[in-house]
């Protein structure tokens, strides 16, 4: 009888508890999104690399060299040359390495030159490896290896022609129309930055470049012998040891080179650091939701605190038909606690809809890979605090309702 | 069924403010048997929506004792007085005495719902009392807020005696009523307390009714009476 009574009431209702449904559906829905991402940057963010002991660039911002060595982001500040990374190559403690070399694009994705190793020793997630999901690593200077995104997106297969770009672009006018590369493999997908990479070896971004100066093409100036070819220099590059014990030593050697200004980090500490700068931020983020959704509730209360002056009648009625002031407080929750409802399961359902629209360009443009069931995991979590909350706003017209019930007299 | 009297008043005094000595409702004595109609009469703010309050328990005097049947409701705590209210008194106002969202069937069972009754002679009581109030069965299922007033305030007779109370609280129930509705409205009235058996206790400023019960009572004797006492 009480949940029929609520419910039927909201329906008389309609209008104005649609609104109300309305602005909780908002408000629950940037708290969710929120926090939903706030996870998953996270999640993606730590798991974009993994096994990588340090990483080595151009002497910058810690964070500068992470982000655009990793996640592609950012401009590069300058280069390190070949002979530098050779000798810290050479180093006994170092197990591998991973070159990487930036600047140059296709339709937007970026172009990274770089080594056989990187398929080899590169690792994400849980540290684990890159898988081909057709095709094999490149071979020759012209061949490129693309990630599932970029072959999704512009529906690449293997074998199929591919024109870079220089520059990085959405639409560069400089184009490399001249060499263009063979798509050899497309990798497995990763959920990191790498499905939105294309990678071609060193020796074909020195190609492209070499009748290249100072960013544009130099007429009549022919492609060199490619076999000849000795990259100049690289943008950074990853490093694993043979001992990580040896990691804090070789940090120390590679920012005293004295050839270069050079800079090594450790990928996992810049993250940290990165989280915590960017952790005030997703705090005000957090606080500022949560000040939606309590605006939100307050509105939800004043909603049922309004309705109960044109619910006079009906609550004098259920008073004089013997129904308990605790039964009229009962009814204004249970109406609270359908409005709150109705509005996560909205806001959770327009959530997941739009996260199904917005994820490529979420991966694309952020690196952030959105999964349904962190999605869900964060929804079970906030529900109960979403009713908590809705359970001590709506105390306020409950009570008002109660006391109503207990001191009104039955003069209508 | 004991042979006590329906209601019976004891020495009572009420006032709104306990601590003024203004709007006082003073009851030495006053006893209604059972199967009587009373008829309450007297001026707006003369205090008799006070003493329906009293009676259904809502309100509680300072002083005295008000005893339905075997029970003294002001030694009952709020919860057994809302308890005894649904069980043992009918009640009908004014006006808005329906839920204008909920079916007319919805309205009632709001009262059955305490009832001790089974659902078949529930449902079968209800369409007995839809009958005799002259109201269509079909009406059951519309919201109460298509019926006319003269349809709404028969519906809520049938909810005050769904569930054979004892005693039936009628305040105003014509007022919104015209003439014609209004004599037939007390005849169904009066025809169903008798098949009932209940006591009814009928507030009204419309004397010219007063001729329709066994007893009438000038609710400004009460208010008088108090303020003799309170010299």
């Amino acid at each position: 009888m009480l949940f029929k009574l609520a419910w039927k009431s909201l329906l008389a209702r309609r209008v104005s508890v649609l609104l109300t449904i309305l602005m909780m559906t908002v408000s629950i829905f940037v708290l969710l999104s929120v926090e939903t991402i706030r996870y998953q940057a996270k999640d993606s963010f730590t798991k974009t690399v993994s096994g990588v002991d340090l990483i080595v660039g151009a002497r910058t911002g810690q964070v500068n060299l992470l982000l655009y060595s990793v996640f592609h982001i950012g401009v590069p500040t300058n280069n390190i040359s070949w002979q530098s990374y050779q000798e810290i190559a050479s180093q006994p403690a170092v197990a591998w390495t991973i070159p990487i070399s930036l600047g140059d694009s296709h339709k937007g994705y970026r172009v990274i030159g770089t080594s056989t190793d990187f398929f080899e020793f590169f690792r994400f997630g849980n540290k684990q490896p890159l898988e081909f999901q057709q095709g094999k690593a490149f071979d020759d200077h012209f061949d490129a290896v693309i990630g599932s995104e970029v072959a999704k997106q512009l529906g690449y297969q293997v074998d199929d022609a591919i024109v870079l770009s220089h520059g990085i672009a959405n639409t560069s006018f400089s184009n490399h129309d001249d060499n263009p590369f063979k798509i050899t493999g497309i990798l497995a997908p990763t959920g990191t930055p790498v499905d939105q990479s294309v990678y071609v070896s060193l020796q074909g971004i020195e190609a492209i470049h070499a009748n290249w100066q100072g960013g544009v093409q130099i007429p009549g100036r022919a492609t060199p012998n490619v076999k000849d070819l000795q990259p100049q220099a690289i943008t950074a590059f990853m490093l694993g040891l043979n001992s990580r014990i040896q990691t804090f030593n070789l940090q120390r050697q590679v920012n005293e080179y004295q050839q270069e200004p050079l800079q090594a980090i450790l990928p996992g500490a810049t993250l940290m650091s990165l989280w915590s700068m960017l952790s005030s931020v997703e705090q005000l983020l957090l606080l500022i939701a949560s000040l939606v959704l309590l605006g939100a509730l307050i509105g939800m209360a004043n909603m049922l605190l309004v309705s109960m002056r044109e619910r006079r009648h009906e609550l004098s009625v259920l008073r004089a038909l013997g129904y308990r002031p605790s039964f009229l407080f009962a009814l204004l929750q249970i109406e609270a606690l359908l409005i709150s409802l109705a509005a996560a399961f909205t806001a959770f359902i327009s959530l997941q809809l739009s996260m199904y629209v917005l994820k490529d360009w979420l991966l694309q443009e952020y690196g952030i890979l959105l999964t349904r069931l962190s999605i869900i995991n964060e929804f079970m979590f906030m529900l109960p605090m979403v009713l908590i909350a809705s359970f001590v706003v709506a105390l306020i017209p409950a009570i008002t309702a109660y006391r109503q019930g207990l001191h009104q007299q039955l003069n209508l | 069924m004991t042979n006590r009297p329906a209601i019976q008043i004891e020495n009572c005094q009420f006032r709104y403010q306990p601590d003024s000595d203004k709007a006082l409702l003073h009851i030495a004595h006053w006893q209604i048997e059972k199967g009587e109609t009373v008829f309450v009469y007297g001026p707006s703010g003369s205090g008799k929506s006070t003493l329906l309050n009293l009676l259904a328990g809502i309100l509680i005097p300072q002083q005295g004792n008000i005893t339905l049947d075997d029970v003294t409701l002001n030694q009952l705590n709020h919860r057994k007085r809302d308890a005894f209210r649904a069980q043992h008194i009918g009640m009908v106002f004014q006006r808005f005495n329906l839920i204008p969202y909920l079916t007319v069937a919805d309205n009632i069972k709001l009262a059955s719902h305490f009832s001790k009754l089974d659902k078949k002679h529930l449902q079968q009581r209800t369409l007995e009392l839809m009958k005799a109030l002259q109201l269509e069965v079909a009406l059951l299922e519309r919201p109460a807020s298509q019926l006319s007033v003269g349809q709404q305030q028969r519906v809520a007779i049938v909810r005050a005696l769904v569930n054979q109370p004892e005693l039936l609280i009628v305040d105003e129930p014509t007022s919104a009523l015209d003439s014609d509705a209004r004599d037939s409205f007390v005849d169904l009235l009066l025809g169903q307390v008798q098949a009932a058996k209940a006591t009814l206790i009928f507030v009204s400023h419309d004397r010219s009714l007063a001729q329709h019960f066994s007893r009438q009572l000038d609710i400004q004797s009460f208010v008088i009476a108090g303020e003799k006492h309170a010299v």
